[in-house]
């Protein structure tokens, strides 16, 4: 017998200049280098820290306490962020309503990533009908723009809702109305994303290689394509986020969203235009707080974008 | 190309239709409509009945759609509420342009909305001007000069106008450019209306009535664009046939405006295409706030007090400019992209 | 054949600033083509070929690459000194260039007839009309039927063979002296880039035009060049005419990259040689012998000193501390 012949070329991990990094740790790498998505990070932990941390200064009851006579009061000391309408104090309903925002912000999106995923991936696995009827029904609901669609669902909701109570505390209904409304309108973007992920990454041998053995169907998609498809759900689920609070700002805005006395950022600047003229700190405060957040999870959704795009590999 | 064209019309069809249904069906738990439409007088009993039954509303929900879309003028409604029907409706149905008559207004709701509709395209159209030509500039300047202080503050302008909520920009637009102006004895620009009733309807005055709120409609778009166009441009910047267009010698001005350009831009038809009727909904909160009287105000007013046959008018409406502007955006692709051809 | 140098470069140093390093693609190198001759510069990927040809025309996208040192004498006139606008002039008139990938070099979005016809306009100032006459004629001589009509068409209309001819015929278009092909057929079916090498061939004779041939593959160069010139890792490791160079090979990379490839004159049964280990990383400079990691002559001055281009017969250089013949230093 001969020799085996020698390999053809032999290649180990000391000759690689630089050992192959996880996709996880190349991603942090290439975030951290975006500049920023760091800025974001730091202004979200901020606001984070502000709403969480300002509840243990301020109590709720402080912040839904109305006091007639100092209706209107500009910033001071005792009131640093002034006093709205009927004087209650706003650097305590911003506090409150911060954490109302992003509760809604967080939840709408949990329910806008459950029916997209679901929709996107059952159309781009299966095909065929299925796809047909659930891409039709999708582009229905792309065809009247968003906050047309929220207002007509804002108003259709808004009958009588009782108060709920979750966590030991009060909220206003309409809270858990416009999280549904906002999820309910926003899936279809993120529904054609996940298609097209499933429908590229089906194609792929190892997904046939996994069919070709008896893979069942519900593995295949959750946890051979699912995961290949997580880079474009994790960005547009974050900047869902930001989407998410405007919205719910937006819909507030026009009287049709969360009613007090739960403050929100964005009902805290309902009627806030009248005052344009005589009390700036009723509409600044609030509406700078909504730009920073938003601007902040924007950040970062870009900065994830550019760190988990699969056509980028080096660090 | 024909042949895809009307494909395209006929999918589009049915989409109109469901999404209509759906909507009536949600407006009909809008608050009472009576209410909206008389007042206090239409208190009687057999008033409201009488009402009712002459509006339609005392049909099953389908059967009301149903004369919506295609007129009661072929049946006899019982008016009289004896249970006889004895008198031919009146209505046409939206398939023979009738939208029904306003319950706020009292008129022909496609004339109400009509009315409006030029104040709205006339924000819309400026606005979408100003974005399209401001963000070419800027993001074709931002690729060619990568990395430089302006593409640097450019970049970051463009993230903080895209974030910036409408509302919060047009407030803070008025407090500086109408309240502080006018408090510090500057030029100030005006915030309510279209024009100011005293001096009248002149076009002076409505480019000045104009200024803010275009402004406010134009940020977000302008810095999704800039943004966008900044990196469609690098891209074709970057691209082969870039480099065999400067290897055959060719002024840069060509290169940059023919070259990367016509490639770069070939995108953003899309996003502009798809965009401009959503930019409707930048201009409710703006008309709202400015008081324009467009159709998003229009739209606001009405739909809060449950005034179905203006919302659905409203809706039908931007859903159809949604789906022409969806076809006419394909063809202008393909009329571009040689790469294109719908079969 | 003339001897007249149309061009000389000199101690040309090319690098590109990325987020990981410096990378030192090109570390001082030195050539000359003279007027009507056919160099041909081969190598394995990555080793500095095409961004020397880029580096000298300037195309090199600057961020993030840098020229730091060097000279190209083109005509007397230093390339890497002249203005911008000088060089627009040079480029596609008096050089022309073409690319690996036909499918991404040509614009998607103008017609072949456009982009034939830019340099003529730009260069020639033609006409509309003279310059489509002259577009026609090109096509045809580069071996596309029907040209006045394809003239409309657009670059996916094309086969991948037929849009490098197109490419070809651009780059003629003005009658450049100098041509440099930057692994023309590499994309190709191999029957089709037999038919491209012929093509350039015959023009090249046609036009009396100066050819660097940028390949990958030794056995190309065969047939067409006059001399050649071996890259390693941004370094020139020999040089020779093309016969002196297949005959007598002095450095151990050449003896290598000839030893693997296929010939007919071989036992069948002999197996195809392959150079151990893999090209090296640029990110670092090398401070010896840039090959020694994968050379099966190696003595201890190669981990240590880096070998000049010495020449070791007449018209041939290699860069090599040891004599390959016999495996002893030199």
């Amino acid at each position: 017998m001969t020799q085996p012949p020698p390999p053809i070329a032999s290649l180990n991990l000391d000759e690689l200049a630089t050992p192959p990094l996880s996709l996880a740790k190349m991603a942090w790498l290439r975030f951290r280098r975006h500049k920023m998505a760091l800025v974001g990070m730091v202004i979200l932990a901020f606001l984070v820290l502000y709403c969480i941390g300002g509840a243990l200064i301020y109590s709720e009851k402080y912040a839904n306490f109305n006091e007639t006579s100092i209706h209107l009061q500009p910033p001071s000391l005792a009131h640093p962020f002034g006093t709205d309408t009927i004087g209650r104090d706003i650097l305590a309903r911003t506090i409150y309503g911060g954490q109302i925002s992003l509760m809604i912000g967080l939840t709408a999106v949990l329910l806008e990533l459950t029916i997209g995923i679901v929709v996107g991936a059952l159309s781009g696995y299966f095909g065929g009908w299925l796809d047909n009827l659930l891409m039709r029904f999708t582009e229905a609901i792309l065809i009247i723009p968003q906050i047309f669609l929220l207002l007509v669902m804002a108003k259709f909701f808004a009958g009588d809702i009782p108060d709920i109570s979750f966590l030991g505390r009060e909220f206003s209904g309409s809270v858990v109305v416009i999280v549904v409304i906002i999820g309910l309108t926003s899936w279809p973007y993120l529904a054609r994303i996940v298609r097209a992920e499933f429908l590229s990454i089906k194609e792929n041998e190892f997904i046939l290689a996994a069919r070709a053995i008896g893979t069942p169907t519900s593995e295949i998609i959750f946890l051979h394509i699912l995961p290949n498809s997580i880079a474009p759900i994790v960005v547009s689920a974050t900047l869902g986020i930001a989407n998410a609070i405007t919205l719910e700002a937006y819909i507030s805005f026009l009287g049709l969203g969360v009613r007090p006395p739960t403050a929100t950022w964005g009902n805290m600047l309902e009627g806030a235009y009248n005052y344009i003229e005589s009390a700036y700190w009723m509409w600044l405060f609030p509406g700078l707080l909504i730009l920073l957040i938003v601007l902040a999870i924007n950040f970062i959704g870009d900065g994830l974008r550019d760190a988990l795009d699969p056509r980028s590999r080096t660090v | 190309m024909t042949r895809y064209i009307i494909r395209r019309i006929l999918q589009g069809i049915p989409l109109v239709f469901l999404v209509s249904l759906v909507l009536f069906i949600m407006m009909q738990n809008m608050g009472d409509p009576l209410a909206t439409m008389g007042g206090r007088s239409v208190t009687r009993k057999e008033d409201r009945a009488r009402l009712s039954r002459q509006l339609g509303l005392d049909q099953p929900v389908l059967v009301q759609y149903f004369y919506w879309l295609v007129g009661n003028d072929f049946v006899k409604i019982d008016i009289d509420g004896d249970g006889t029907p004895e008198t031919y409706g009146t209505r046409k149905g939206v398939l023979r342009g009738d939208f029904g008559t306003s319950l706020v207004a009292r008129e022909p709701a496609m004339e109400v909305i009509l009315s409006r509709l030029p104040n709205t395209l006339i924000l819309m159209l400026t606005s979408e001007f100003v974005v399209i030509f401001g963000a070419l500039l800027i993001g074709v300047y931002s690729a060619l000069k990568q990395y430089s202080l302006l593409d640097n503050i450019v970049t970051t302008f463009s993230f903080v106008g895209y974030s910036m909520p409408i509302f919060f920009l047009a407030l803070s637009l008025m407090y500086i450019f109408a309240v502080n102006f006018k408090r510090w004895g500057l030029p100030y620009l005006p915030t309510v209306g279209m024009y100011d009733p005293q001096v009248g309807d002149t076009p002076a005055q409505v480019l000045i009535h104009m200024v803010l709120p275009v402004v406010t409609i134009a940020v977000n778009s302008f810095s999704a664009y800039s943004r966008y166009i900044r990196s469609t441009m690098l891209e074709a910047l970057g691209q082969d046939y870039i480099r065999t267009a400067r290897a055959k010698g060719l002024p840069k001005r060509e290169i940059v405006f023919i070259h990367a350009l016509k490639n770069a831009s070939l995108p953003i038809v899309t996003i502009v295409g798809l965009d401009l009727p959503f930019l409707l909904g930048g201009a409710l909160v703006t008309e709202r706030i400015f008081a324009w009287p467009g159709m998003g105000r229009l739209f606001i007013d009405h739909v809060s007090r449950g005034d179905t046959p203006v919302v659905m008018g409203i809706m039908v409406l931007i859903a159809i400019s949604v789906v022409v502007f969806q076809i006419l955006t394909d063809i202008v692709y393909a009329w571009l992209d040689p790469r294109i051809r719908y079969s | 054949m003339e001897t007249h140098k149309l061009i000389e470069v000199k101690d040309l140093e090319t690098q590109f600033h990325t987020p990981e390093g410096i990378v030192y693609a090109v570390n001082g190198i030195s050539f000359f083509v003279h007027e009507g001759e056919t160099l041909a510069v081969v190598g394995e990927s990555g080793c500095g070929k095409s961004v020397t040809m880029l580096s000298f025309l300037r195309l090199i996208p600057t961020p993030p690459g840098e020229i730091v040192s060097g000279q190209a004498l083109y005509r007397e006139k230093d390339l890497l000194r002249i203005s911008e606008d000088e060089m627009e002039h040079i480029r596609g008139k008096e050089i022309a260039m073409i690319f690996q990938d036909p499918m991404t070099s040509l614009n998607p979005v103008l017609t072949i007839g456009r982009q034939i016809t830019e340099p003529l306009h730009t260069h020639l100032g033609l006409n509309k009309a003279e310059a489509r006459d002259r577009a026609i004629k090109l096509l045809l001589d580069v071996g596309i039927p029907d040209a006045a009509r394809r003239l409309n068409d657009y670059p996916h209309q094309f086969s991948g063979g037929m849009r490098q001819r197109v490419m070809i015929a651009m780059a003629l278009a003005c009658a450049p002296s100098l041509l440099i092909a930057d692994e023309p057929t590499t994309a190709l079916d191999v029957t089709i880039q037999a038919q491209i090498i012929e093509l350039v061939a015959h023009i090249r004779q046609h036009m009396n035009m100066a050819v660097i041939w940028i390949t990958h593959d030794l056995g190309v160069v065969a047939g067409m060049a006059d001399r050649v010139m071996v890259m390693y890792a941004g370094f020139v490791v020999e040089e020779a005419h093309v016969e002196e160079l297949y005959d007598n090979p002095r450095h151990p990379y050449t003896h290598a990259l000839l030893s693997a490839l296929p010939r007919v004159d071989r036992r069948r049964d002999s197996r195809l040689k392959s150079i151990p280990g893999a090209p090296p990383n640029l990110l670092v400079k090398p401070h010896g012998c840039p090959f020694a990691p994968r050379c099966e002559h190696t003595i201890e001055r190669c981990g240590n000193e880096n070998p000049p281009l010495q020449k070791v017969a007449p018209e041939h250089f290699a860069a090599c501390w040891v004599d390959v013949r016999t495996g002893a230093p030199k």
